[in-house]
């Protein structure tokens, strides 16, 4: 039987590839059918979002929000728990961003952000450890519940919002504006210094770098460690790590609150670094779009960087294509359930003609 | 609170029970074969889209219904075909029909009609009509029985009445049927059923169809009947609450009524009163939301008896060679 399977290379990179063309190709149907041009629409996407520094300005900040919520997905994969609820645990880290820029009066960026960072992943670990705690110790299905912790997360936040945190005066559910003494550096306040021009308007800024790192040290986490060891072992076959004496109550809680922290710290881009303030889509989804990079770059910490690339700029691309064009914004919404669908759910289907395709050429050899 | 309102509470708990109703008893058929489905949501979302469309363009909410029930039919087969066929991991099937009933539904909706992601409003025959149930007049005055029958039972759309019959047909086809029987052991144990000489695959396609049935009359009932056309997200996690239930149920259709019942009374009173004063502490509207999803976090978590799903459920089944 071994034999018959594709060899690993071709499994990390050709599998995706092939899915993702797939998904494109519909999402151009999509187009078509709707009555624009599909060709039109990449020119105005690519234009928008990678044709001036103010595009990329947006493509990396969005791109900072589905790197951390993207590696958040991908540990749980690691460990075979399917965390759907990196959008609450971000609206909850959300909160703790707030919080803890509001009352506490910060000198500067750098003590804020490490603050910012410590809150938001604990506010974010929090959220998810009642869901992993229920899975580790009284098997409630961790897919349940983390939708679960969604909605609740959303009434929390609404009550939070309209009621508690809203300053006196104002009408819509939002904090105030933290001070701009901690207004994180953006990638125009970096890169002026040496030299490179770069335009002021786009928010992407030194969360960035934060979440680069931070997929580095998954790396190091996962493939260096022993407690990364444990996490894959578990995920591979969970009796397997039972008789090597790994404890599934450990990895479970372990895996979720890294995962929940991720997803948490993911506020400190779209809260201290986007509007300076907690309003109540501060989260835009990411948590979501965090599945389909995960997918995409088959949970590996390296191979999320492209795919989250590729949906910051499909997200702001589709902000510009929504101004540009009648398709509106929810065309990326299609193209992520797409690329949802035939990375995660039909990848076989893609799998199985590459794999036979493999073996007729290599049984005439 | 005095009996008017009572009676107005239980009259909309029905009203807005109904599209869960349908859902919960859909996802029953879907995961009793061992097929998890968290894409209600999306079916009853493309559901409502095509049947709020076409009861637009045609003027009749059975056509509509009939158009919102292939929708949804076709979203099933989708699921059916990623997780049944090819063996793919049906969680992350569901969520991607989700997103794809998400954007489908608002960038359609745009293109045809242009009014910002909705159909244009139903007007009279595009919308399911009030029925009232035969001497609903005559009976209003008796005391008790007569504000119970002629208020709150009577005066609802005919898919209402549709909802309820189908929890009874759903009992009996499940446990009195042959059918029944083996759509419950495929989600038990598919092997002895391979075993038994019958398809596995095909049973749990027709489940699969059966519950994009009903979430599209479940959908087709949200624009059509309870709302007048079709908005952008108008499921409003109804399909996540309908999942709720369907737990809450345990997997049994009887229960599952009562489930959406109350998740229904809920969602009544939360509109009703939007804050609920109890006298020491006044509940805010968004607690009385979040409350469907507290209460199925705890009998998830086994406090009010223990939630088991079908043994099979969320596993491919692979024909042993």
């Amino acid at each position: 039987m071994s034999a018959r399977r594709l060899p690993h290379w071709a499994d990390v990179t050709l599998v995706p590839l092939i899915s993702l063309v797939i998904a494109f190709a519909i999402s151009a149907l999509v187009i078509l059918a709707i009555g624009e041009d599909p060709w039109e629409a990449t020119r105005l996407m690519v234009q928008g979002a990678l044709g001036s520094t103010y595009g990329w300005g947006y493509t990396l900040y969005y791109t900072t929000n589905f790197l951390l919520t993207g590696l958040a997905v991908s540990i749980a994969f690691q460990a075979r728990l399917f965390n759907i609820g990196g959008e609450g645990q971000a609206m909850l880290g959300g909160l703790g961003v707030a919080l803890v820029l509001l009352f506490v009066p910060w000198p500067n960026w750098w003590t804020a952000i490490v603050a910012a960072l410590f809150a938001s992943a604990l506010f974010g670990a929090a959220w998810a450890a009642i869901p992993g705690y229920l899975q580790a110790k009284r098997g409630s299905h961790i897919v349940i519940t983390t939708i679960m912790f969604n909605f609740i997360a959303f009434s929390l936040l609404n009550y939070l919002l309209s009621h508690v945190l809203r300053p006196q005066g104002s009408m819509d559910p939002a904090t105030a504006r933290f001070p701009n003494t901690i207004r994180l550096p953006r990638l125009a306040d970096i890169l002026e210094p040496i030299g490179i021009e770069f335009s002021r308007s786009g928010p992407a800024n030194v969360m960035l770098f934060v979440a680069l790192l931070a997929c580095f040290l998954a790396w190091v986490m996962l493939w260096r460690t022993r407690l990364g060891f444990s996490i894959r072992a578990f995920g591979q076959s969970e009796p397997a790590a039972h008789y090597a004496g790994i404890s599934s109550v450990r990895i479970i809680m372990l895996a979720m609150l890294i995962s929940g922290a991720l997803a948490g710290m993911m506020a400190v881009n779209s809260v201290m670094g986007g509007p300076q303030r907690l309003v109540m889509n501060a989260v835009e989804g990411a948590g979501f779009i965090g599945i389909a990079v995960a997918l995409m770059g088959r949970s590996h910490p390296f191979g999320i960087i492209p795919a989250a690339l590729l949906f910051g700029f499909l997200f702001q691309g589709g902000s510009e294509l929504a101004i540009e064009t009648s398709i509106p914004r929810e065309m990326i919404v299609i193209i992520q359930a797409l690329v949802i669908l035939f990375t995660g759910a039909l990848d076989n289907m893609v799998r199985a003609p590459l794999t036979a395709a493999y073996v007729a050429i290599r049984g005439r050899r | 609170m005095d009996l008017g309102t009572v009676v107005q509470i239980l009259d909309s708990t029905l009203r807005l029970a109904t599209p869960l109703l349908f859902a919960c008893l859909a996802g029953l058929f879907s995961e009793r074969a061992g097929i998890f489905d968290i894409g209600l949501e999306g079916k009853l979302l493309i559901s409502a889209f095509f049947s709020a469309a076409y009861a637009h363009y045609t003027g009749s909410a059975w056509i509509g219904l009939g158009v919102g029930i292939l929708a949804a039919v076709v979203f099933s087969l989708i699921h059916g075909i990623a997780s049944i066929t090819f063996r793919g991991n049906q969680l992350i099937s569901g969520v991607a029909l989700n997103f794809l009933a998400a954007g489908m539904t608002v960038v359609i909706a745009q293109s045809w009609f242009a009014q910002g992601g909705r159909t244009p409003s139903l007007l009279g025959e595009a919308r399911f009509q009030r029925l009232d149930l035969p001497f609903a007049q005559a009976l209003a005055d008796v005391p008790v029985l007569g504000p119970v029958y002629s208020q709150i039972l009577s005066g609802h759309s005919v898919l209402v009445y549709l909802g309820l019959l189908t929890v009874p047909a759903t009992w009996w086809l499940l446990y009195r049927s042959r059918f029944g029987l083996r759509l419950r052991a495929v989600g038990e144990n598919p092997a002895a059923v391979d075993t038994a000489g019958v398809s596995v695959v095909r049973l749990r396609y027709m489940a699969v169809i059966i519950c994009g049935v009903l979430c599209g009359i479940g959908g087709a009932y949200l624009a059509t009947s309870l709302s007048a056309g079709f908005v952008k997200d108008m499921s409003a996690g109804r399909g996540f609450i309908a999942l709720a239930a369907l737990i809450f149920a345990k997997w049994r259709p009887w229960h599952a009524l009562g489930a959406v019942l109350l998740f229904g009374m809920l969602e009544a009173i939360a509109n009703r009163f939007p804050s609920l004063d109890l006298g020491l502490i006044t509940l805010p509207g968004q607690f009385m939301s979040a409350l469907p999803y507290i209460l199925t976090v705890v009998i998830l978590a086994g406090f009010v008896g223990k939630a088991i799903p079908p043994r099979a459920g969320g596993e491919p089944y692979v024909k042993e060679r």
